[in-house]
């Protein structure tokens, strides 16, 4: 899960990392009033979870209260690749000297972690590393030893930054690395990191991502979800359990077991769909290997109620359970969901028991399923449904 | 032949218990496994009754591993103990353990490999998240279901389980020395260079099946590899095309970060080093048969 960059802060606060005093406010006049407690001049920042705030006209400068709610008004409700603004952090203006980059991370490649740092902070990291990759250091992190002072003295060489500031750079380092551990995070990216005119260092920006496979360990997480951003078809699937992710501009809906299975399924389907006007998949919906009545009820239910699927393509692969288990879950389903089944299904079926499977989905007989033999076929005529559908 | 196990492996359940382990303990000694223990330090010296198999349970890897002469361990414990158990494996200095917990905090994953890198890489780690290895005929530590396909002159190496099975099934008609999972997370132990070194080693393989999906570089680097190294006949098939940037797709370490991890970019990469990538899983079954046949 990413964080804004309010929450990243207060998370950097609690572990001791030097940040500006802000607040985050909901509407324009909440601005002004922060502002005014703040005091002096403040920058308002659009509370988005993309980059490119600045260049799309997010953060802005106020010099007293009233021009603090007008730059607010202007950030709130502002389209951000797609992020629409419900909230800005209004935060101290602070003097910078010098910016910095840092983050910690994880290094798939190397089945570690990696420090990053570099003294050119600012600039989005992606251009600095293609542009100057020898002014951005990699410094890899063991899991068990993790960074003590002296590690973060070698990192904080080794991205160049001023002998003035290495001390106390090296103090937020060792800080932002208890974040990272404490919080179970897979990225805590600060950019930029500033020196101010005293060579004081802060933590201008901050931008976190949580691993949820460590939420059981973390109950103040759950709080840290912003509902009101979520996808209301992700977040319906979420409250039942399932594995879901809902797809731009697709038409046919997609249902099937294992992670892997499931994306190949939104491949073959968009590339069927080439013969079909180009009919792309709506949604990943992965119901695991169990494929139960009760799962796939649940699913169907969800990619049902998404108003953009014209047709929906169950793919099981039936191996740890078998086809006649998913034939009889998928008949079970139809049941519980009665009238509110309306688009046509398209079903493929194949591995452990199949016969019997697939002669249990025809004996049923039910006028919206099909069922196809190969998985690049279902596709086709999922495709082929969605497209006449929307004719 | 087969690669990382065969029909003499001796393999113990951490977690046998429990009912996942339960369950697919009855399915292993069902493919042939040679199942010679349980973990479960609270539920030491006593036996459980697996589909009429008296297994013993012991109190920890290393005094299993001693009464038995077990060299594999299947760990079903829940995420929470994941990594004591793979530390306690890796201590107990056990020549492969295979993890199929899915939801390990990545932490702990990075903590367990940091631990067995520490200790010499003496255990070969699989997963975790992954559904195990099977040499069919042989042996199962794992969940892969064994009825799919029969021994035989492929070998696979696959991120996903449930395409694990499909491209197994699809090319039954084959059979397979091993196929191996080795998991959809970001930090797995067992990586496709790995398993495409043994596979290339392995006189009983005639050609590999490589499955990756979107995330990291592991199928960037595999390509590099079967390029300089492997003179088998390789096929390819990369899941996740249509998958947007920054979106989990189920998998933890299933995602597009910017422009990297693309699914676009890892075929390119394997066609690049002579590996022909199939559209769609029965394509790249198609492309395997006609280089075995």
């Amino acid at each position: 899960m990413d964080l804004y960059e309010y929450q990243a802060k207060d998370l950097f606060a609690a572990h001791g990392v030097p940040v500006l005093p802000g607040r985050t406010v909901d509407t324009a006049s909440d601005a002004e009033a922060a502002a005014g407690e703040i005091g002096g001049a403040v920058v308002v920042k659009a509370q988005v979870k993309t980059g490119g705030r600045g260049k799309a006209g997010g953060v802005k400068l106020a010099k007293d209260p009233a021009e603090a709610k007008e730059k607010a008004q202007a950030i709130l409700g502002l389209d951000i690749k797609g992020h629409v603004v419900h909230r800005v952090l209004v935060t101290e203006a602070s003097d910078i000297a010098e910016e910095y980059y840092f983050s910690f991370l994880l290094d798939r490649s190397n089945r570690t972690f990696l420090a990053m740092c570099s003294a050119e902070g600012g600039m989005e990291i992606e251009e600095l590393a293609v542009e100057r990759p020898e002014a951005l250091a990699r410094v890899p992190i063991d899991a068990i030893t993790g960074v003590d002072k002296a590690k973060a003295q070698e990192i904080v060489s080794k991205g160049n930054l001023p002998a003035e500031v290495a001390d106390e750079a090296a103090d937020v380092i060792v800080k932002l690395w208890d974040t990272f551990v404490a919080e179970d995070a897979t990225l805590v990216e600060v950019n930029p990191l500033v020196r101010d005119p005293q060579d004081r260092v802060v933590a201008l920006d901050g931008k976190v991502t949580l691993d949820e496979n460590a939420d059981f360990r973390h109950e103040a997480h759950g709080a840290l979800v912003d509902e009101r951003t979520e996808n209301p078809l992700e977040a319906k699937a979420k409250a039942k359990g399932l594995n879901y992710v809902k797809l731009d501009d697709g038409q046919v809906g997609i249902i099937g077991n294992g992670a892997g299975l499931v994306m190949s399924t939104l491949d073959v389907v968009a590339y069927a769909g080439e013969q079909y006007g180009g009919m792309k998949p709506a949604n990943f919906l992965d119901i695991g290997g169990g494929a139960s009545a009760e799962v796939m009820a649940a699913g169907l239910d969800v990619i049902l109620g998404d108003d953009d699927v014209r047709s929906v393509f169950v793919n099981v692969f039936g191996g740890i359970t078998a086809c006649d288990a998913v034939a009889n879950g998928i008949v079970e389903a139809l049941k519980i969901l009665g009238d509110d089944a309306t688009k046509p299904l398209v079903v493929r079926l194949d591995g452990n028991n199949v016969d019997e499977g697939r002669r249990i989905l025809s004996e049923a007989n039910h006028p919206l399923v099909t069922v196809v033999g190969t998985m690049d076929d279902a596709a086709a005529k999922a495709a082929e449904l969605a497209a006449k559908a929307g004719a | 032949m087969s690669i990382f196990l065969n029909e003499n492996s001796k393999v113990i359940v951490q977690g046998l218990t429990g009912s996942e382990g339960m369950k697919h303990g009855r399915k292993m000694l069902a493919a042939g496994t040679q199942l010679v223990g349980g973990v479960n330090a609270r539920k030491a010296g006593t036996q459980v009754d697996v589909d009429g198999t008296s297994v013993n349970v012991y109190g920890g890897v290393e005094e299993a591993m001693k009464e038995t002469g077990a060299d594999v361990s299947v760990i079903f414990v829940p995420p929470k103990f994941a990594k004591d158990a793979v530390v306690e494996a890796v201590d107990a200095g056990i020549g492969l353990a295979v993890v199929i917990t899915e939801g390990i905090p990545v932490h702990d994953s990075a903590w367990f490999w940091a631990h067995a890198t520490a200790n010499g890489n003496r255990t070969r780690i699989i997963g975790p998240n992954c559904p195990g290895i099977i040499s069919p005929g042989k042996s199962l530590a794992g969940i892969i279901p064994a009825n799919i396909s029969g021994p035989g002159k492929m070998g696979l190496v696959s991120k996903s389980g449930t395409l694990t099975y499909q491209m197994m099934y699809e090319l039954r008609d084959i059979g397979f020395s091993t196929g191996i999972g080795i998991g959809g997370d970001p930090i797995i132990g067992t990586t496709h260079i790995d398993a495409l070194e043994a596979f290339q080693n392995d006189p009983e393989t005639e050609a590999i099946v490589m499955i990756g999906e979107i995330g990291g570089d592991a199928e960037e680097r595999a390509a590099d590899y079967i390029k300089a190294n492997v003179t088998k006949p390789v096929v390819g098939y990369v899941a996740g095309f249509t998958a947007p940037e920054g979106k989990t797709m189920g998998h933890a370490g299933a995602i597009v970060s910017g422009s990297a991890g693309t699914a676009q970019a890892k075929k390119e990469a394997l066609e690049a080093a002579g590996v022909k990538v199939g559209k769609t899983p029965t394509e790249t079954a198609d492309l395997a048969r006609s280089l075995v046949s």
